[in-house]
Parts: structure tokens; sequence; C-alpha cells
């Protein structure tokens, strides 16, 4: 809601300065989200009349004017201004005025005429976009006076952002009204007189849709010049409030909309045929509306109709075919109160949101119709003429919303706010509002004013108790609420150990999207389809990523393209899967690009590759507690290298993947080198943590190394499980510290040098032990593997 | 004995002069060694008359005590020397850079939530969640926003089927919350949040923390004291900080918190008490109870925080923006 501050003075007298007005507004629940001066800046603009025309001697297109600015003689001024004529009024800035922008004028020659400074367009005085030829004034203020003070600009333009349960204040009276209640302001209304009908003519009106139209108030006025210019003042309230000015009786509908808030519309009375006609529409009806917009309705809609066909959609906009144009000779003025619920969503399913759908989707006071008519008759009259008719009130009593009393306790309302208000001042304060107050034994029962939709339960009353109060007034204090502990929560300890140590690891932690390109989706997951939106907001943005991985990928792209060559990132979230139930689960994904540690003096870079990210999911299976059962499994991941990719398997469930981009997707994506990937579901590697303590052997142990040979195919994993199963509970340390192929070394075969360490928790274990133990071990590892000793 | 003590003289001569500890060894072999001269010096006393033996053998040991003593301490210097030129050696240079993987970081969302949380956690505020995929029910009914309140165009939701959206904000965790908890509680919420819309100040994705406690005896003073302590630990400093009210239809009343910036009023949060119907939702007995609710953008508050200007600068992940909340 935006109006000019003079405006909303003349509807509210107090002595507060601008400022102190806009906190009051602010801090009252009126937010103001800004504030614009009417114009800008500029001196030296007064009014003149041009006196004389006459062509200029060297130019064709400049005009020679002698113009009256309030001195005593005449000045010429030099014009290309179509139209200039005699004994209009136009501003002129004279020698030494500062236009906007900074000009400056000066008493200049014009192809050899002097011109005593320069007649101004709105545009020149930076009251408009763009002007065609000067700025016309109506000579209401005599020549010589002050530009800014004939056209009252120095104002400002408030523009208050209101929460939708103030409908109340989408009018300047409503604000007044309640800048009245919170401050020691007075609400000062206009006097709207009652124009009595010189004609009798009406047209008939029927409500056939009476729950959605309780109220309809019409008058039929003949004979208005509708082709009468807007008074300029007019035009300024309506511009500084943001409307354009389209013809007198539009301007006025318009105008008593923004005053009383009442939203109006005017029909040309010659396009109806029969009466008026508020019903449903039904299904398929055409309407082209006032902005040209061909609309197919459809049932639910509420329209005025005449006879024959619907005329506008109800409470939204007009029809184009019975809009007022400047040629109307009669016009019917529609004032109505149509219901909340029947305007809802009702502009936004065509595609529509203006100025009267806004304000009855709020409430519009439904006692406020004729009040309305009446003030717009009195304009219409005064400003473009015309004969009235009687004002004509069709209303179903029944349907109207009722305002039911609402009971507050005393001892309620410091019951939720936490401090003690004066019986005396909730009377007060409540009666300022308009609201009917009547007390009780323990409170009052108060019934809101007919403008007040958000006023039902006492919580309301206790809101507006404290907002007038001030909410500034109402002391913070301590907590007086029950204080227990929680259990720690597992998970949360796991994200947080987990982000600190891959942050340790190199990682910085990325937050991207959840939704994604499909066409990315499909490059990496094509088995999977994922969720769609149904209003994208784009459309690489509009399916539910099923995988952290793509984004992730992406935002390496996105770093790979500004010049970073080793990138490390991960991000934890959900993702979204429609299985038989809707999933979303979290998971936890990490990307390594480029070199494994950062370039260093003392050693050549060296790439990252598979087994640098697997110690960082061993890492995070640590930090679980899960890293004892976890499996590393080979297998075939869409979106990795199957050659150098596993799934991790915890209790024969998988719970994640680790491996190398596929070299397809790699080179699609134009990516140089490897992208390692890692991406585990975060509930199935955490678990609770209950560990006990194990006593260790305080007897000395005994290392033995051995080398085997073994075929290539033969997995490491098989060797360490033979190996370990074989040992019993003697093995106390198994470490795998080289792997070898190559010269020395037939073909297909591998060379895996383990130290073994055995140790006995009760005593000292013998050579002979030791030696019959690692026979056992060979023999167990050649029976399954073939493997032998390397000699 | 003129012969012994010009052997000592010889043999601290050479002491003096050993260059090294190899050769001071050297000395003390030929002198004090087995075969050692001195040695041989003693050995010989048994040739002597006894009445002179006791002295020359005197006379002996004090010459090898003496040389004994020079010895030892020319090999300190010796190895004093020896350190001093391995330490000299062994010099660095200690500005080369330091070995091992770089340091990464947490996104400034994150950093944000963990502040948020950490400061409710000290008051005993629980972390709860729920999911982002939502119904209609939790994200709007339940809050006393039904179908076509203006409210729900304030919100501009992500819509999969007409029952089933992208969360709007995190209160919705409030209704999952209180269906499956009695009170008394408090909880916050932290997480992601969608609304569809784009530019400047608006990303289809952002990050809120909601919070909410309700109790027998919460009052909207509470509510003020709790978030006014918290806005000032949150900016470690003294901040103008103002109630403003506002609307939101699960809270009443309700307002909105500002912090005074260097160019003025700055949004902050929005809060109230909890609305009777909310608790009447989750079958609250809303005479008994009462509670406060606050909601928060982490954007919002990790621009202020850290001086972010671009909202959208959060999720491009670019590595120039995320690596200075590294420290």
């Amino acid at each position: 809601m935006k109006f000019s501050e003079q405006w909303l003075r003349e509807w509210l007298d107090t002595d507060l300065d601008r400022d102190d007005l806009l906190d009051r507004l602010t801090m009252s629940g009126l937010e103001v989200e800004g504030t614009e001066a009417v114009a800008p800046e500029f001196s030296g603009v007064v009014v003149a009349r041009v006196i004389k025309v006459d062509a200029h001697p060297d130019a064709d297109k400049l005009r020679v004017c002698q113009v009256d600015c309030g001195h005593s003689d005449p000045v010429t001024i030099v014009c290309g201004a179509a139209n200039v004529v005699e004994n209009a009024f136009f501003p002129l800035a004279m020698p030494g005025a500062e236009l906007p922008g900074g000009m400056k004028i000066k008493a200049a020659k014009l192809r050899g005429v002097a011109s005593a400074g320069m007649l101004c367009s709105a545009r020149e005085l930076g009251l408009a976009e763009e002007a065609e030829g000067l700025l016309s004034l109506e000579g209401d203020h005599p020549p010589g006076t002050d530009i800014r003070q004939a056209l009252n600009l120095d104002d400002t333009i408030i523009e208050l952002s209101l929460t939708p349960n103030r409908g109340d204040c989408l009018g300047v009276a409503g604000i007044a009204r309640d800048a009245a209640a919170l401050s020691s302001a007075a609400y000062t209304p206009l006097a709207i007189e009652t124009v009595a009908a010189s004609i009798t003519s009406n047209i008939d009106i029927q409500l056939q849709a009476s729950k959605d139209c309780p109220r309809y108030c019409g008058r039929l006025i003949k004979n208005v010049r509708a082709a009468a210019p807007t008074p300029l003042w007019m035009q300024e309230r309506l511009r500084r409030s943001g409307l354009r000015s389209i013809n007198i009786v539009v301007d006025i509908t318009n105008y008593v909309m923004l005053e009383l808030g009442q939203p109006m519309h005017a029909f040309d009375a010659d396009t109806l045929t029969g009466g008026i006609l508020v019903r449903q529409a039904n299904d398929g009806e055409q309407l082209e509306l006032l902005d040209g917009q061909l609309c197919t309705l459809v049932e639910g809609s509420l329209v005025i109709a005449d006879a024959d066909k619907p005329l506008a959609l109800a409470g939204i906009m007009g029809g184009e075919h019975s809009a007022v144009t400047g040629s109307t000779q009669h016009i019917f003025l529609e004032s109505a109160y149509f219901q909340p619920l029947s305007i809802i969503g009702k502009a936004r399913q065509y595609g529509l949101h203006t100025d009267s759908s806004h304000r009855f989707e709020r409430g519009v006071d439904f006692k406020l119709q004729e009040h309305a008519v009446e003030r717009a008759t009195g304009l219409i009259l005064q400003l473009c003429g015309g004969e009235a008719g009687p004002v004509q009130v069709e209303e179903v009593t029944e349907s109207l919303p009722v305002r039911p009393a609402v009971a507050l306790r005393r001892q309620r309302i410091a019951r939720v706010l936490g401090i003690e208000i004066t019986d005396e001042r909730i009377e007060t304060i409540l009666s300022a509002l308009h609201m009917q107050v009547e007390a009780t034994a323990d409170g009052w029962k108060v019934t809101p004013p007919s403008f007040r939709f958000d006023i039902e339960i006492e919580a309301d009353l206790i809101e507006e108790l404290a907002r007038v109060t001030g909410y500034d007034r109402i002391p913070g204090s301590d907590s007086g609420a029950t204080l227990a502990m929680h259990p720690p929560h597992r998970q949360e300890h796991f994200l947080a150990d987990a982000r600190q140590g891959l942050i340790n690891r190199g990682y910085q932690e990325a937050v991207v999207y959840s939704f994604i390109d499909p066409a990315i989706q499909q490059m990496f997951e094509p088995g999977i389809a994922p969720l769609a939106l149904a209003n994208p907001i784009a459309s690489d943005l509009s399916v539910m990523r099923t995988s952290l991985v793509p984004g992730l990928v992406q935002a390496l792209q996105y770093n790979l393209n500004r010049q970073q060559d080793r990138v490390r990132l991960f991000e934890s979230g959900l993702v979204y899967r429609q299985a038989e139930v809707l999933e979303q689960t979290p998971r936890i994904c990490g990307l390594v690009y480029g070199a494994a540690l950062p370039p260093h003096w003392s050693a050549p870079d060296r790439p990252s590759d598979f087994y640098d990210l697997k110690s960082d999911v061993e890492f995070l299976l640590q930090a679980g507690g899960t890293r004892q059962r976890a499996e590393f499994r080979p297998t075939e991941v869409s979106f990795l290298h199957p050659g150098q990719s596993c799934e991790i398997v915890i209790d024969s469930q998988p719970v994640g993947v680790l491996g190398v981009m596929h070299p397809r997707i790699q080179q699609m994506l134009d990516l140089s080198r490897n992208v390692l990937i890692f991406e585990l579901k975060i509930s199935s590697i955490c678990v609770e943590l209950l560990k006990k303590y194990t006593e260790f052997s305080r007897f000395p142990s005994v290392r033995r190394d051995i080398s085997l040979l073994v075929d290539q195919s033969v997995p490491v994993a098989e060797i360490i499980n033979i190996i370990e199963k074989s040992a019993s509970d003697l093995l106390s340390n198994l470490e795998l510290f080289d792997v070898y192929q190559g010269e020395g070394i037939e073909i297909g075969k591998k060379s895996l040098t383990f130290g073994l360490t055995f140790q006995r928790s009760s005593s000292t274990l013998i050579d002979s032990e030791v030696d019959s133990l690692v026979g056992d071990i060979l023999n167990a590892l050649h029976t399954h593997t073939g493997a032998t000793l390397r000699e | 004995m003129q012969e012994l003590s010009e052997l000592l003289e010889t043999a601290l001569a050479s002491v003096r002069d050993a260059a090294d500890l190899a050769g001071l060894d050297q000395i003390r072999i030929d002198y004090l060694g087995k075969k050692g001269r001195l040695t041989q010096q003693l050995k010989q006393l048994g040739r002597l008359p006894p009445e002179e033996r006791k002295q020359a053998g005197q006379r002996v040991n004090a010459a090898k005590d003496q040389l004994e003593e020079a010895i030892e301490s020319r090999k300190r210097t010796l190895e004093e020397a020896r350190l001093t030129e391995q330490l000299a050696r062994e010099k660095i240079d200690v500005t080369l850079p330091g070995r091992g993987q770089s340091q990464g970081g947490l996104h400034p969302v994150t950093l944000t939530m963990d502040r948020i949380v950490a400061l409710f956690s000290q008051v005993g505020f629980e972390v709860a969640e729920g999911p982002e995929i939502e119904d209609d029910y939790h994200n709007f009914e339940a809050l006393n926003i039904p179908a076509h309140h203006p409210a729900r165009a304030m919100h501009d939701t992500f819509y999969f089927s007409d029952n089933t959206l992208l969360r709007t904000h995190t209160s919705s965790v409030q209704i999952r919350y209180m269906q499956n908890n009695r009170p008394p509680f408090r909880f916050i919420a932290p997480g992601r949040v969608y609304r569809c819309d784009s530019d400047m100040t608006h990303t289809p994705m952002f990050h809120q923390v909601e919070g909410l406690l309700v109790d027998e005896q919460v009052t909207f003073a509470q509510l003020k004291g709790l978030l006014i302590d918290f806005l000032q630990k949150f900016f470690s400093r003294e901040l103008q900080i103002r109630f403003r009210p506002s609307y939101f239809p699960f809270t009443e009343p309700s307002a909105e918190v500002d912090i005074m910036g260097e160019h003025g009023w700055l949004e902050v949060l929005g809060c109230g008490m909890v609305h009777p119907k909310v608790l009447e939702n989750v079958g609250i007995d809303n005479e008994k109870y009462t509670g406060l609710a606050f909601g928060m953008g982490v954007e919002r508050l990790a621009m202020l925080q850290y001086g972010i200007r671009d909202l959208r600068s959060f999720f491009e992940n670019d590595l120039r923006f995320l690596r200075q909340f590294n420290w």
C-alpha cells in the first residue's frame, strides 16, 4: 500500500513529525517498507501563464512566447513544445533554477532570440518517466507561485508492507484510523455527504450468488462528461499511490478505493442488456478483460453479468466491453462486498492480481458500500457532472459476516504477555480500536468492528493489547520453564565428527541445491526415475536429486572452470526417491580431483587414487562405529569405473559406494583427470557405540614376515580372511607391507608380504609354536588360494 | 724420576694438541692402555726396592690421574666442538612450508547453524528434524494456514502434487514434534527450506532454524528475553534490538525482530506465542500450556555475521568463497 503523507495527514491530526509518524506505523505492525520523495530536489520553478505565442523568425519548430511569471512585466521564453498555447499555465524554470539531475537554467539566446528561462515538461521536473509536451497546469495558482507549493511536491510517498490480516489498512482512512488508536493523534474522517438523487432511473440488481456476494450497491449516473480531464491534484495522488491516470471516471473509482479501501467499478450503462446479475460463471463462458486478455471462465468463478453475458470477473477485473471510455455517457457505479473465500485464489487462477482482488481477498468492510458510492458520486458530479439516480442496495443479510463477541479474561492477558495492564487501559485501547467493550465477571465481552476480519478469539485481542501497548514496553524476562537434559543424539554427533574429520583430510564442505537438471541425473543414474517438481523454477532445477554425486560433480566443474586444479568437496544431505513410499534419506558424499596432497617442494605431485579415498571412507566408517563390520566388494555402479569401484556392505546390506568416475561420464563432462567419488548412507554407517574394554596381553609378542606368491586375481581380503581364521586368537596384528608384480615374478602372479604378530594372553609363545602356526596358515592359504611361499 | 715428569709433560702436550676424539683416544691408549707408557711405569714399580716403591707408586698414580683428567677435559672440549659443528651443519630453513594434507573447512551455513544450535543447547533446546518433502497438512493446514489463506501467496510453494510439496519453512517440524512429544519441551529444528523465487535476495533453497518451547508458564516477555539473549550472544556484542508487531498465522501475538545495523534496522527473525489453534490441532491443552516459537533465516544471519552481500554465493560452491571460512 502506497500513499502520500499529506493525504494521510488529512485524515489524521497529529503533531508527530515524519520520522516519528513512520516509526509509530512500523511499531504498530504497519511496517513502513520504504519512503521516497514525491519529486526530486529542484528549485526556481514557478507557475507561468502564456500570454502570447509567436513564430520564431529563424526556426520552424520553436515559438517565441510572452509569459506572465508573476513579475510586473511579461518575459520572453523560447519554447519547442507542441502544446504551448495562449492562456495556458505551465511550469517555468527561471534563470538560476536548478532542475533534477543538476541542470542549471541560465538566460540564453535560442537561434538569435533571448529566452529568460525554460518551460518544463513533467519529465524535466522528475515527475514522470516520459512526457509529451509541457506539463499543463490548471491555473488555480497565480503566476509566480512556486511549483513545489502549487503541486504539493514537498510530500513523501510512504509504502507500507501490510500483513494479510490487515485488510482494513488498505485505504488511507483505515491507516489513519489505526494510527490514531496507537498515538495521541486524532482520526479526522472526511465528512462524506449523501448526494440526493436528481433522477429516478436505476438498474435492476439480482444477487443469484448471495453467499459470495451478500451485498451489492449500485448507482446510475447519467450524462457524465467522461472525457473531462482528471484534475492534477487527483492525478498526483494516484501517481503517489503508484496508479496511472486512465480517465476521470476510472480515476475517481480508484481514488475512492485508495481513500476508503472499497474497490469500485464503473460500467458504461449503455452497454448493459437488462439488469445486473451477480452469479457463478458457466464453464467455458468467455470474457474479454480490461487488460485485453480473453479469458475462458471456469465454474466456481463469480461474475457480474447482464442478461446476455458476463461483464466482469467479480472483485477482480472489469470487462473490456462494458468499460467506461471518454465517449461514455451514462455510468453505473458498483460498490459491492464479496466474501474473501469467493475471491481468494480466483485471481491467481487467471494469472491476475489486482488492487481489487488484493482487497477483497483480505476482507473489505461490509458496511462501507453506500459510503463509497456517495463519495464517488460527489466527486463525479463535482469533476465531470451528471445526474445521479438513487443509491441501490441489494443485501442478503444472513449471508453477511457476523462479528460475534469475544470473551477476554483479565488473568489470561498477564498469563500470555507476562505483563499487567490496568483495566482502564485495556478498555481504552479496545475502544480506540473501535471495538464494543462490555465488562464481565472475569474480564470483558468484546465485539470487533465490521472492518476487522482478524479478531475471532481471545488471543487476537491479547495481540491487539500488546500491539497498542507497544512491544518495546514489554520487558524481556528469564524463562521460567522446565529445564531438562536430552539423551545424546548419535547421528548428530557422528555428523559433527565426520565433518571435522573430512575437513582435516582437506575437504571443503559444499551446499548444493536439492533439485537438479534431469539430464544430469539421468547421466549418473539412468535406472532411477527422479521425483519431478510440478512447478520448477528452471528446467535445470526441476527434479529432486537421487544421489548427492551429480551436484558435487557440477560444483567441481564450476571450480575447474575458475582455474582450480585440486578440488576436494563433500556434502551431507537428503536424497529423494519414490519407492513404494517416499524415501528421504541422509547421505554423505565426497569428491576428490587432482593431486593427493597440495604441491610441496619436497616431492613431486602424486595424483589421488582409489586408495586415498578408501582411507577417507574407512575413517567415516570408523567414526560411525562400523569399520570392523564393513566389507568392500567389487560391484558395478552406473557412474563408476567397473574395475575401480566397490560397494560397501555392512551385515549384507549395501551402505554406499566408492570408486573412480566412469570414463564415459568423465569424457562427456570433459574432465581431464580422474574423479574419485564416495557416497554413504548415514543411518547405515552410524551405530550406537557401546565400547567394552578388553584386557591386553602383557607377554612379549613374536613377529614373522611371510612373502606369498598368489594368482593376481585373488583378492587380498580373501587371503587376510584365511590368515585370520587359521591363526585363531593368537594373531594379534596383521599388516600387508608389500605388494609386488614385475621382474622376478611369474606373469599372472603377485607377491604379497605380510607381517604377522603373534601373542598369547596367558604366557609367552615359544618359537616352535609360532612355526607350527605359520605352517598351518601357509597350508590353509595353499589349499584355498594356491598361494605358495616366495623363496 | 726425571723420566716420569718428562713423560707426563709429553703426554699432556699431545693431549692439548689432540685434534679430534679419535686422536685423543689413541693418546689414552698410548699412555694409559694395557701396554701404555704410564701403565708400563706402574708395572715396573715391582722392580724397585720396597722402601722406594710406595713413594714411586704415589708419583706414578698422581701422574696417571693428572693425565686422565687432562684427557677427560680435552674430550669434553672436543665433544662440545663436534656438537657445535653438527648443529651448524644440520641447520635447516624453518621458513620452508610444512608438509601434509591441506586443511578444508565447513560451509558458512553449517558454521552458522552450529553456532545457533550451540547457543540454544546451552538453555536446554534439543535438535529436531523433519522431512523436506512435506504434505500440505504439516506445512500449512496444521499451522493454521488453510487452503486459500492469503499467507500462502507469500510462500511461493514448490509442489509435486496437490498434497505434496517442498516445505516452505521449518515450522512444519513443530507439528511433527508436537504430534510425538508431550509438553513441557523445547527444541530447535535447523534445515533446508524451499520457495519458488530467485533473484539477488532470494534463492529457491535456503536454510532456517525453527524453535519452539511449550510449557505451563511461557509468556511473551520470556520470548523477548530469550531472543535478546540469543542475538547478543550470536553477534557477540550489545545490540540495539526491537520487536515489532507482525503476522504469522501460527503465532499470536507475532513479532518480527530487527537489529540496528550500520544503515538502519535489519530484520533478523520472526517469532510469537504459539497460536492456540496450532496447539489444539496437535491435541495439546491450550488452556494449560502456552508456547513460544521463533524462526530465523540462516543465510541472513550468516550474511550479517560475515558481511556477505549476495545470497546466491552460498550455493555456487566456489572454492574462493568457501575457503574464506577456514581458519
